[in-house]
């Protein structure tokens, strides 16, 4: 079979498709490491480190929003994914810090420790990437 | 854990992740090869996961079974979600998707590996 070229995206193509889906995909794997981590956390040994465990429930919440807010699209898809986007990215750098700064607050770790070090550093760069996939299609 | 079908599947995902990396970069959507490939690293995996499951129900169990658990229903439904979700996408994202999944296989065995030797200062840093 002749290889042809791939397809351009139409520009007034969903959020969740081209880029978008692959965004779907990693929002998707964080969405379900964060929270399934934050499950076993929580009821295995939650006394051990309360905030650190809560934290992580919070970052499984704020990554399933994203998932969906792509997933769903249009206007009301992208206003949640734009809203859990920008939490991401207030959470990572101000957990991060935290976590660097005040190690003794953070006995266990989140997705978002040390700017989400044991997961490659993913967690930081996501939220940008997300973030400028959101403005590049905006509405206009 | 099984330790030479464990290196094979890390072997082949990263080879094939690296595969489609390239083909990303040359603007290529997957081809029918591409998409079959994943479903044959998919039933490395497959395979991988039944041998630990026999392990489970035979042998010693890891000290924390249901984050193994969870992994092992995770790894195994990798490569058929990104299938799906790269035929949805027939572009050069549509490989991408292959890509990442491909290269996140190998982190997901490595972790499975770490939990079934029971690893609990390695899970206590990185985590379930």
């Amino acid at each position: 079979m002749p290889e042809q070229p791939a397809h351009t995206r139409p520009r007034d193509a969903a959020i969740g498709s081209g880029l978008g889906r692959v965004l779907l995909l990693v929002y998707g794997i964080f969405a379900l490491s964060a929270s399934a981590r934050a499950l076993v956390q929580i009821t295995t040994h939650f006394s051990e480190a309360p905030v650190a465990y809560l934290l992580s429930a919070f970052a499984g919440l704020v990554y399933i929003t994203a998932t969906v807010g792509l997933a769903i699209g249009g206007a009301r898809g992208r206003l949640i994914a734009l809203t859990s986007c920008t939490i991401e990215l207030i959470g990572i750098l101000v957990v991060g810090t935290l976590s660097i700064a005040d190690a003794v607050a953070f006995p266990d770790d989140t997705v978002w420790s040390r700017y989400g070090s044991g997961y490659g550093y993913v967690p930081l760069v996501l939220p940008f990437i997300g973030l400028w996939w959101l403005w590049r299609n905006r509405p206009r | 854990m099984n330790g030479p079908l464990s290196t094979a599947t890390i072997a082949v995902a990263l080879a094939l992740g690296v595969w489609y990396l390239i083909r990303t970069a040359l603007d290529r959507r997957p081809t029918n090869t591409d998409l079959w490939a994943m479903l044959g690293l998919g039933a490395l995996v497959t395979v991988l996961v039944i041998v630990a499951i026999v392990g489970l129900v035979t042998g010693d169990r890891p000290s924390d079974t249901m984050t193994f658990v969870g992994y092992l229903l995770t790894t195994v439904a990798f490569a058929p979600v990104a299938v799906y979700l790269a035929r949805l996408e027939p572009t050069r994202w549509g490989t991408l998707i292959l890509g990442v999944a491909a290269l996140v296989l190998p982190v997901l065995v490595l972790r499975l590996q770490q939990i079934a030797e029971g690893a609990a200062s390695i899970a206590g840093v990185t985590g379930a």
